[in-house]
Parts: structure tokens; sequence; C-alpha cells
């Protein structure tokens, strides 16, 4: 799981070096992370750990935090 | 039968009185009777396609639930002995067989819809096309006329199988409780386009005769009245003239024609969608809200997060993000980013995604190149302006202009006018035309004609209809800021009894005395029944 959170951090960061992904609570929220950033996001996320996320998974909580999102792909690769 | 026709008003009168009389049990078997009863009377025959549409999609619902089940049931039992690939590649094949089934529903669904909608335009093209070519051979076929709400039902059938196919909630075993989510009169023709999981908790539920929300109900459906026979249909001859008559009525008249189209349409669909909600809550069920002040809207992508929202939300939710997250869109950005760089791959499959959304969006509202190029028009806008979005940031650093009221009002005034202008796809339903007639603003400058009192009650309005309409104008306007504190029913609610039953008398009375209808008068069709 730690390691999971850190793959996704690191594309998170490299998407948005500015903002602090780590702590953030309200990426879509806040408008932080858009429509491109959502599927670029799914996209990096496939290529690293070889696992899609859904259409019907992308809502706003499971994309609003890193939390949130490590939940989300942990589940995913759970349910593999 | 037209919400804004005698006989819908006693149809409603009866429904009411009959759900409120009847025992509480039979209140939702009674609104499936009068939404068939009310479908029927727009044309027997269109019973056939909305059966077809309840019958397909509801059974085949319930067998992708059937696998769904068995998928679990094995999971708990069997499967726990199993190996993980072994789970694997069991639910792979139940998955599989649901997506079967999906595939069969969306064929009898979508195919309907294109057999009835699209086959006319689709023939007479491959005729243009076949006379390009030389040949003297022209395809015939039967003009399908196109049932009413079909659109809108269908949608809503289909956005429910794709639910209960990635298992957002459970079937509905009950293909009554299911056909009356399909046909509800009140949204049957106009939408809202509801979600199950949405609709089905207070549709299905008995209701008490409260007297509160059944006012409540009535005078949002009275406010409904007023917007579409005070205003909206008091303009369509105005509007009609100005779009069709384009010798006469180039240059200035456009812009004219853009903004009254813009007022009408305005009042028309709000209109309708407010008389939907109001009866709906009269009898205690809560349909969606589909506007959210939407000319306030400060940007065009803000404009259709809060204009036609449930179709919207449809097509993010369905089309959007499937295409999207689908795996040759993922290859295409892998692709693009590797070969092309960061942004290409960011941009690729949204672009993509989008370009097919507004094909799709414009080809819903009808079958035309009008309105598949008003569709991309919107796409084109919504991603310049995407791309625009680090100029903008630097101009808000550089000026700090952003929150004040002179800037927002200047955001809402340009969306307006984009809108205004996309809007003519629509109101002259031809492309070259459009073009041209665009090109008059420029070309032709004819604003002194606008100062001729003459030439203005030539659209066939007279100096008190125009006033009605600037008044009509200023009360959704007020109504809409007001609005922004909350309910506006609930606010005139607190107010003294004197003052409630005054403003709604008046308003009634305005209906009543500038409502377009009486002896020769046709309840015109809502805008978006059409579609």
């Amino acid at each position: 799981m730690e390691e999971l959170r850190e793959g996704l951090l690191e594309i998170l960061e490299e998407m948005h070096p500015d903002t602090d992904m780590a702590s953030c609570k309200g990426l879509v929220q806040d408008k932080i992370l858009d429509s491109f950033d959502i599927i670029t996001l799914i996209t990096r996320i496939r290529e690293a750990f070889d696992v899609v996320v859904p259409a019907d998974r992308i809502v706003p909580e499971n994309f609003n935090s890193l939390d949130a999102l490590t939940k989300l792909v942990d589940r995913l690769l759970e349910e593999e | 039968m037209l919400f804004t026709s005698y006989g819908f008003l006693l149809f409603l009168a009866v429904v009411l009185i009959l759900y409120y009389g009847l025992p509480r049990r039979f209140q939702w078997p009674l609104l499936l009777i009068a939404s068939y009863v009310f479908y029927g009377a727009s044309g027997i025959g269109n019973l056939c396609y909305i059966l077809a549409t309840t019958l397909a999609t509801g059974l085949l619902a319930c067998k992708m639930q059937d696998v769904s089940d068995a998928q679990s049931k094995w999971l708990k039992g069997k499967g726990k002995e199993a190996s993980r690939e072994e789970r694997k590649a069991y639910k792979q094949r139940m998955k599989k067989k649901r997506w079967r089934l999906l595939l069969l529903c969306l064929a009898v669904d979508v195919g309907m819809l294109a057999v009835v909608k699209y086959t006319g335009f689709a023939v007479s093209n491959l005729n243009v096309l076949i006379k390009a070519l030389g040949s003297g051979r022209q395809l015939t076929f039967f003009d399908i006329a196109l049932p009413m709400g079909i659109s809108f039902y269908v949608f809503q059938a289909v956005g429910y199988g794709i639910d209960v196919y990635r298992g957002k909630y459970r079937a509905e075993e009950n293909l009554f409780r299911f056909a009356l989510f399909v046909s509800f009169f009140p949204q049957l023709i106009q939408g809202p386009i509801s979600r199950f999981d949405q609709l089905s908790p207070s549709l299905f539920a008995p209701h008490k005769f409260q007297t509160r929300t059944i006012s409540l109900g009535l005078q949002r459906v009275l406010w409904g009245f007023f917007k579409k026979l005070v205003v909206a249909d008091r303009l369509i001859g105005a509007v009609g003239m100005l779009t069709k008559d384009t010798q006469t009525y180039e240059g200035c008249w456009v812009v004219v024609g853009m903004f009254l189209y813009a007022v009408e349409l305005y009042a028309d669909f709000t209109g309708g969608i407010d008389i939907t909600i109001g009866i709906a809550q009269a009898m205690g069920i809560t349909v969606q809200e589909n506007f959210i002040r939407p000319y306030f809207s400060k940007s065009v992508k803000e404009y259709w997060n809060r204009w036609h929202i449930s179709m919207g939300s449809w097509f993010t939710d369905y089309i959007f993000y499937p295409v999207s997250v689908c795996k040759p869109m993922l290859d295409l950005s892998s692709f693009s980013r590797k070969h092309l760089g960061e942004q290409a791959g960011r941009r690729a499959p949204v672009y993509a995604s989008c370009f097919l959304v507004w094909a799709a969006t414009g080809i819903w509202h009808g079958a035309g190149w009008n309105f598949l190029v008003w569709g991309l028009s919107n796409c084109a806008v919504l991603l310049v302006s995407q791309e625009l979005e680090p100029l903008y940031r630097n101009f808000h650093e550089r000026f700090q202009v952003a929150g004040t009221f002179g800037w927002r009002l200047f955001g809402v005034a340009r969306t307006c006018f984009i809108l205004c202008c996309l809007r003519t796809f629509d109101c002259y339903r031809d492309v070259p035309l459009t073009f041209r007639m665009l090109g008059s603003v420029l070309t032709s400058w004819n604003w002194g004609e606008l100062f001729s009192p003459g030439r203005i009650l030539e659209l066939g309005l007279s100096w008190a209809d125009y006033g009605v309409v600037l008044l009509g104008i200023l009360l959704m306007l007020g109504v809409s800021l007001w609005q922004r504190k909350g309910s506006v029913r609930g606010q005139i609610a607190q107010k003294p009894y004197w003052v409630r039953f005054a403003l709604w008398l008046s308003l009634f009375f305005m209906v009543i005395v500038w409502g377009s209808y009486g002896i020769g008068y046709e309840a015109s069709q809502f805008i978006y029944n059409q579609f």
C-alpha cells in the first residue's frame, strides 16, 4: 500500500509540481485536477500499475486526495 | 397532449384527484396508467416504441442482474476454494456475459432511435452522394414520424441498462415499476433525463395528501406556464419571421433574432421543466433540477454545467469517460506522450472524446448537419478556451479584475453572446445560410432600421407585446437573482398571508390576461419536444 501511495504521489507531483499533493483534500473540488488531468492520470496509472480505472469509478470522491486515489487503485488491484 | 392544452389541464386535475383519492398502494400503478394514456394521446402507434424500449431494457437488465447474482454466489461459495487466476477468469467470463446482454439492450434501444430519427437524414445524404457520383438512381425511404420524446426516454432507459451492467444498483424486478420509470408522464416528452436511483425512491413511495407540497408544486407549475405562455409563445411568430424571411431580415435583424430566440428558448425549456418538476412535486415526487440560472454563466464551460444538466451529465457519464478510458484511447494517450511529448499525450484522448461527445450531442438534438456543426462549434469553443487558460491566468495575475462586478458582468455578456451566435445554427437550420446570415451582420450595416417603429412592428408584435416580453424578462431575471438566496417559493411562503396571496394571484392573472391562448389558439409544441 505504501509503495502504491508513493508511486501515485510521484505521478501527481509530476503533473502538478506546485501543489502539495500529499495533503490536498480537494483536488477535483478545488479544480486542481481537470478532465485532462484525470484522463492523463488514468493513463499513467495503467502504465505504472497495469490496472485500468473503469469509467464508473471516475467520481470526484475517488480523485479528491492522494489517500482516496490510493484506496481506489488498491481496491482495483484487489478486484483483479 | 401538450402541457399547455386544455385537455392536459383536465387530465392533470383528474390524475391528481385520483392520486390522492385512491388508497396509497395504487398511486404508482395509477401513474403508470396515466402515463400511457398521456403518451397514447400523442398517437397510439407511439406506444409500440415505448413498450419496445421498456420490455427490451427491463428484461435484459434483469438477465444482467441474474448473471451478477450468480457471480456473487459463486465467489462466496465455490469461488473461495478457487485460485486467484480461476476467480479472475470466472469474473471475466461473467463480465463478458453481462456485456453481451448490454450490447443487445443498446442495439434495440439505440437502434430503434437511429431508425426513426436518422434514417431519413442518412438516406437523403446518400442520395446526394449517389447523384454526385453521376448515377441517376435514388434510394427511397418511408419517412417515419418521430415519436414524441423518444430521445429522452431512450436515453433514460439506456442509462439504466448501463448502470445495472456496472452494478451501480440492482435491476428492478417488477417490469411495471420499470415501465413507470421510463414513461412517467411529466418528464416523458422533454426530460429531465432521470437516473433510476435518484427518481425511484420517491416515485414508488406512497404519498400523503399535504397541502404545502401540493401548493408548492402548483406554484411552480404556474411559474412555468407564465414563462411558456406569456413569454415564449408570444415570441414564436417574431422569431419564426426573422429566421424564415432571410432576404428581408439581414444584418441587425440577425442580432435581434439571436436575442429573441435566446429569450424564447430559455422561457420555453425552463418553463416546461418548471411544469414537469412542479407536477411531480405536487405528487410528492422529486425530479432533479435541469437548470441552475444558466444565463448567469461566465464561461461556455460553466453554461454547459448549468443548462440541461441531466443531458450533460448523461453524456459525461455514459460517453465521455467510457470513451476517454477505453483501451484504444489510453493506448493513443501513451503513444502520443512517448512520440509527441507530454502535452500531446495529455490532450489526445480528451480532444478525441470531446469531439465524439459534442458530435453526439449535436446529432441528439436533431438529424441535420446544422445540429452537428452546432455541437462541434461548442466543442471548438470549449477546447480553445481550455487552451487559452494560461493566457487568462497571466492576464488575471497582471490585472486584479477577476472578482469585480464589472468583470463578472463582462463574462456573463461574453458567454451569452457566444452562445447566441452558436444557436443561430439551430435558428436557420442550414449551415451555409447560417454563415451567410452571420456574415450579413458585418456586411449589411442597417442598424438604423431598429429605430423605425414601422419595421419593429412588422414582426407581428405590438408595443404592448414588447412591453409584456420586457416585463417577463425582468421578472425572470428578478427571480433568478432572488434564487441565489435559496428557494423563491420557500421565501415567499415566509411572507404574510396577504402578500403571498397577492403575489400568486397576480401571477395567475398575468397568465390569464397575457398568456397566448384562447379562441383560435393552438397549443404550441415545446421546442425540446421535437428533439
